[in-house]
């Protein structure tokens, strides 16, 4: 596990990703290069149709990108899925309804043959970590949509994985619900180590959960530009940081990477 | 996790209140009511529109009182003193019936699933295949009832014998796997892409995904397809009977007892309503099935 800590988590050169359509080719992903190093925290932000889903789903080996390379821990993203280096969460929970919160937790761990005392042992720290010791026996459907998030991320931490993807995971959730997920997910990251990938659509999530921020722009899908968070170490983030001066100015320099360019783009344009 | 609703016990009570009970019992008894007042009241040679008989006669003939039926029921089979009750041989015929049923709703359910597990895994079998099966239920059941018979007739395998009841059983199959072929695959395609690219990103094949997804999310949809084809297979049967002349079950009784009902109108209708308690018993086991399976019956919300 040593070359874990060394390795960088995602490494991506070239990407291109093209989807062909009715309407003709979509340019999803022009050029993409990043490298997210172990134990980061990158957040990718951009309009829609900016290709980060689309990275995400190269990054977790659910789409095959068209030309470049991409490694997950110095591996193929195939075998990286297949050795089940990295957990994902998605903007719905996706639990299985039939199963108790215990039983989605343990759902990757009965399907890799995990012995079911350690089974047990396994969901009961992941419960505790996302603080649902209580509601092991319920059903996803008694849980609100915080909780059911909650029990995708543990869900996702189960095999240990080195990397997090995330596809907004707060997306659907309230302001206030969304900001206490947040300082849970880093405190949840401090603990673990992962290196995490998350797509979102919000400038203050991005700046308050990331150690850089991927700013993407559309048409063809690519980076416009990576900014580094000025500020504290994330596992020391709390939720002080959220009126901090230095967290506006963050939030200023994404917003401005976001449309900056975009503003001067659309004075030209001919609408 | 804005004020969580949760509920004070980890499982929903699903308990039918006594006033169910109630209503059901009401219904009937509403049924009797509107049957007698219709004899009391109804023209003596039944409603005619345009030449046709849109209602009964209301002669004892036609529609014998309800207490004659009760007590025709209760009563022997026929006068002589050593006969069965009647209730004994219409439930002696209808457990016949039901075994029959039940062994052509087991083919039907192992048919109707194997054909979309089939369905599901090959795409050109599913277009090449559901058209067929579609069509299939469009043969009526009289014209290939007696093939059924005809062809069974003839196999024969050391010890073991082609037997009547094994037609009629193929026959309530034929109309059991369609709901069940045509709800599994629903069922078997229903899962979310989200919930399929969760298994792909497990790393889980083809038969992983279908025991730890597919099969689970096919569950409400089997049960409905379980109801349709119980009926199915109880009318099946029963029909079935008639057209092949087997003995001993309560489509053959209905037959043999409408013969006699110049003499004895309220006996014709006791195998009516034993095959009217079969229908009862075989939706009432689908219904328990359900309850057993309830936790897969719950649906995913969204926060």
């Amino acid at each position: 596990m040593s070359d874990v800590t060394t390795t960088a988590a995602v490494r991506a050169s070239g990407v291109e990703k093209v989807f062909p359509t009715r309407a003709g080719e979509v340019h999803a992903l022009s050029d993409v290069n990043l490298t997210v190093a172990a134990g980061e925290f990158v957040s990718l932000i951009g309009p829609s149709g900016c290709g980060k889903s689309t990275l995400l789903r190269l990054i977790a080996d659910l789409d095959e990108p068209t030309a470049g390379t991409l490694e997950v821990f110095g591996k193929s993203a195939r075998r990286a899925r297949l050795d089940q280096d990295y957990g994902i969460a998605f903007q719905q929970a996706g639990l299985l309804p039939w199963r108790t919160v215990a039983d989605n937790v343990a759902l990757p761990l009965q399907l890799h043959g995990v012995a079911p005392r350690a089974r047990a042992a396994r969901v009961a720290e992941l419960l505790d970590m996302v603080g649902l010791a209580d509601f092991a026996d319920r059903f996803p459907d008694q849980l609100s949509g915080g909780m059911q998030q909650r029990v995708a991320i543990a869900r996702a931490l189960a095999e240990r994985p080195n990397l997090l993807l995330m596809d907004e995971p707060f997306g659907a959730l309230d302001e206030m619900t969304r900001e206490r997920m947040q300082t849970e997910l880093l405190r949840i990251c401090a603990e673990t180590g992962a290196a995490v990938v998350f797509v979102t659509h919000s400038i203050p999530e991005a700046v308050y959960l990331s150690d850089r921020v991927v700013v993407m722009s559309p048409r063809p899908g690519r980076i416009s530009e990576i900014v580094t968070m000025r500020l504290d170490d994330t596992a020391g983030r709390t939720e002080d940081l959220r009126e901090d001066a230095a967290y506006f100015e963050m939030i200023t320099a994404v917003r401005e990477a976001l449309h900056g360019e975009a503003v001067v783009l659309r004075g030209v344009e001919t609408r | 996790m804005t004020a969580a609703p949760v509920p004070a016990s980890p499982r929903p009570a699903r308990r039918r209140p006594p006033a169910a009970w109630a209503w059901g019992a009401l219904g009937i008894l509403a049924l009797c009511a509107v049957w007698e007042l219709y004899k009391l009241i109804g023209p003596a040679d039944g409603v005619v529109v345009a030449g046709t008989r849109i209602l009964p006669r209301t002669s004892d003939l036609a529609m014998p009182h309800v207490w004659d039926m009760i007590l025709r029921v209760l009563g022997g089979e026929t006068r002589a003193a050593s006969a069965d009750p009647l209730w004994l041989v219409v439930a002696q015929a209808a457990v016949v019936t039901l075994g029959i049923a039940a062994a052509g709703l087991a083919i039907g359910a192992v048919v109707g699933v194997g054909l979309a597990l089939a369905m599901l895994a090959f795409r050109p079998v599913r277009f090449g295949l559901l058209p067929w099966i579609v069509l299939s239920q469009t043969v009526p059941l009289i014209a290939f009832a007696p093939l059924v018979r005809s062809w069974g007739a003839r196999i024969e395998i050391g010890a073991f014998a082609w037997q009547d009841g094994m037609s009629v059983a193929v026959i309530a199959s034929y109309l059991a796997f369609f709901p069940i072929a045509v709800g599994a695959l629903a069922g078997l395609d229903s899962p979310d892409r989200i919930h399929l690219e969760l298994m792909r990103t497990y790393g889980v094949g083809w038969w992983r995904t279908l025991l730890a997804l597919r099969l689970p999310a096919a569950v409400p949809y089997l049960l409905t397809a379980l109801r349709l084809a119980a009926a199915n297979a109880v009318v099946g049967a029963v029909v079935a009977e008639v057209s092949t002349g087997m003995q001993g079950g309560i489509g053959r009784m209905i037959i043999q007892f409408a013969g006699q009902a110049s003499g004895d109108p309220a006996k014709a209708w006791a195998p009516i309503f034993g095959a009217i308690a079969l229908g009862l018993v075989a939706a009432g086991s689908v219904a328990l099935l359900g309850r057993l399976l309830q936790d897969y019956r719950r649906v995913e919300v969204s926060p």
